[in-house]
């Protein structure tokens, strides 16, 4: 697909940028930005979740806040009350999270469109008061505090690192693997399958694809995604507490993976960095709440490139390819260039 | 955005009591539940910032009231008209590009909307938790030993009044023939001269003097803060689909049940309280799962 065509000229370039990013926080970031990364890349495993669900799957899902919940209690129930190390909570927090995927997908099975956008959503303003509910576990309003994230050499405590540079390249490395490992699985059958149903359901189960089997998975992916960048996020900020991940909390992830670009592959990385730094920039240029900005933003976005800043960038090369194969007469025929630049969407 | 702000203060213990209470609180979850209805019906979309526009209608009564002392029956329609005014030009400008796009995208516009008028509440009057007026007397009488506020009375009778007008709209107006013909058949529609454009803007308009009505009904009971809606939302939610979501009447009855539901819970069920919320998501999933149509809707059946 068009991913795989615009990468290869570009692998050069992410490897380049891979190479920046390892490199920033040690030459050139301070600590407060090396944070800020750390969270990008935290909220790049939470938005590739949404991704593979509404991107590629094509469920709405307004609900993966409370996946995220479930994965950054995990982690800080494990360490504050059971004193575990947070590193070993980091796949239990996925784990548990996907099981509350499971828990939500099998009902979403018969839910379509509207339906499940406002059942994800009702899932979003309840998660923060079921865990108010449950304060002998879960701290109640006050939170659970756990102590700063050290790493297992020792790098921190001998100040080879700051403890910043320590949570940003343990996000790094989790956020590039699984990036990659989504990019496996969406070219994979399992990523075909999901495709399918997002283009016809009808058509998926007319081909064989098991529906049941293919939606429930997808649920339980994102929710593993999100239960371990709500762990992440956990552990970046050493405390957590109802309001962490509430409504607004599940909104800008949706809204960072649409900005960014669903069903692409770079759109989760634009949509992380649009979301953690917009807000600062917002600020600085409404001096108002960035919440506006967001929402204005937002829209703007959908009426311009209702795919996303990826989507857009994609339109616009096929377009210049167009333009090009239109100015060279017998060079192909144009209209399988323009069924290609219609199927994005 | 995170604090949540329940219709808790139970001051009876009766059961009769708890019912009349039930029910009133029902009616201001069935009035924001009506005002799902009318764009569910204009568009088949459900506009997640219905909560948010409708406190910001409520703001903007508090202001004409506090800063330029009008009194509560003046602010009511001047704020209703206002808001149905908004309603028309919110809709002739943000939703008329996106009137055919895909479902997610319509819902990531009212997203953005629900962004939008939250940090404009926010902004403009602040986060600090404000008193609105009550315009009902606040002594209750007693009906049949039952102890009536009147205002769970006005709460009850505006929502009925609301129900009765739209009902009246749509089933014996020229223009409410329109908006139903325009939604359902905008071909056709188009063809005898229907603007059907204008028919979705006046949707917009009626459901967002509809939501005004609601937050001016909620905010004396609750308080008012820019999240005063966002609780009330999730329940109006719940009453629409437990009234099939296109049902004007089913809103209004699902809110009903809803509201008594809820009371009987924080009855009968110790420290329920934080599970309200949670209550209106298990419904909303239960009735989709097993009745998607609502307790009183038709199913749709359509051909692949």
């Amino acid at each position: 697909m068009r991913t795989t065509s615009l990468l290869k000229p570009g692998n050069a370039l992410s490897l380049f940028l891979l190479l920046v990013a390892v490199m920033a926080p040690l030459y050139v970031l301070g600590r407060f930005p090396t944070l800020e990364w750390a969270y990008v890349w935290a909220l790049l495993i939470g938005m590739i979740g949404v991704n593979i669900l509404t991107g590629y799957c094509g469920q709405i899902s307004l609900g993966n806040s409370a996946f995220m919940a479930i994965g950054g209690y995990t982690t800080a129930i494990l360490t504050y009350t059971a004193g575990w190390n947070y590193l070993l909570t980091i796949p239990v927090a996925g784990v548990l999270a996907s099981v509350g995927g499971v828990m939500v997908g099998i009902p979403a099975l018969k839910l379509r469109g509207i339906y499940l956008a406002t059942a994800t959503f009702a899932l979003a303003i309840s998660a923060p008061s079921v865990i108010r509910h449950f304060d002998q576990l879960s701290g109640g309003s006050q939170g659970i505090s756990i102590p700063p994230a050290e790493d297992p050499f020792g790098l921190v405590r001998s100040q080879s690192l700051t403890g910043e540079q320590w949570l940003y390249y343990m996000a790094l490395v989790l956020a590039v693997v699984l990036f990659l490992f989504s990019r496996a699985l969406l070219k994979s059958h399992v990523g075909r399958a999901f495709r399918s149903i997002r283009d016809s359901e009808t058509a998926a189960v007319a081909n064989g694809v098991n529906l049941t089997f293919y939606k429930t998975l997808a649920f339980a992916i994102s929710a593993f995604y999100a239960g371990l960048a709500g762990s992440l996020y956990t552990i970046n900020t050493a405390y957590i507490s109802p309001d962490s991940f509430d409504v607004g909390f599940s909104l800008a992830l949706v809204v960072g993976a649409v900005i960014g670009g669903l069903g692409t592959g770079i759109g989760p990385i634009l949509g992380a960095v649009f979301t953690v730094w917009s807000p600062r920039y917002t600020q600085i240029l409404f001096n108002a709440k960035p919440d506006i900005a967001f929402g204005v933003l937002l829209i703007l976005v959908m009426y311009t490139m209702p795919s996303g800043i990826a989507g857009g960038v994609y339109s616009l090369w096929a377009w210049y390819q167009r333009q090009r194969a239109a100015g060279r007469p017998k060079s192909g025929d144009g209209t399988i260039l323009v069924g290609k630049a219609a199927s994005t969407r | 955005m995170g604090t949540e702000v329940f219709l808790s203060a139970n001051p009876v213990e009766g059961l009769e009591q708890q019912l009349v209470f039930g029910i009133a609180t029902g009616s201001i979850y069935a009035s924001l539940a009506l005002a799902l209805v009318l764009i569910y019906r204009a568009m088949e979309a459900i506009n997640f910032a219905q909560g948010e526009m409708a406190t910001f209608s409520t703001f903007i009564a508090w202001t004409l009231m506090a800063t330029f002392h009008m009194s509560f029956w003046i602010a009511f329609p001047l704020v209703v008209v206002l808001s149905f005014v908004g309603g028309v030009a919110l809709e002739r400008v943000v939703i008329r590009p996106v009137e055919r796009a895909p479902i997610l995208t319509t819902i990531l516009v009212t997203l953005g909307l629900f962004s939008i008028f939250n940090g404009l509440s926010g902004l403009i009057w602040g986060y600090t938790i404000r008193t609105f007026p009550s315009p009902f007397p606040v002594t209750p009488i007693s009906l049949g030993g039952v102890g009536i506020g009147f205002q769970d009375l006005g709460l009850i009778g505006v929502s009925l009044v609301l129900l009765f007008l739209i009902y009246l709209f749509f089933s014996r107006t020229k223009l409410g023939l329109m908006m139903r013909a325009a939604s359902l058949y905008p071909q056709s529609s188009r063809l005898v001269g229907v603007r059907v454009g204008w028919m979705l803007a006046l949707g917009w308009g009626l459901s967002a003097a509809v939501g005004a009505v609601s937050g001016m009904m909620v905010a004396p009971v609750l308080s008012l803060d820019p999240s005063l809606m966002q609780s009330v939302l999730l329940f109006a939610f719940t009453a629409a689909v437990l009234g099939g979501i296109e049902n004007p009447l089913g809103a209004v009855i699902g809110g009903i049940v809803v509201g008594v539901l809820l009371a009987l819970v924080g009855t009968y069920i110790p420290h329920a309280e934080d599970l309200r919320l949670v209550f209106g998501f298990i419904v909303i999933v239960l009735v989709l799962l097993f009745r998607p149509a609502g307790l009183i809707g038709r199913a749709h059946v359509t051909r692949v």
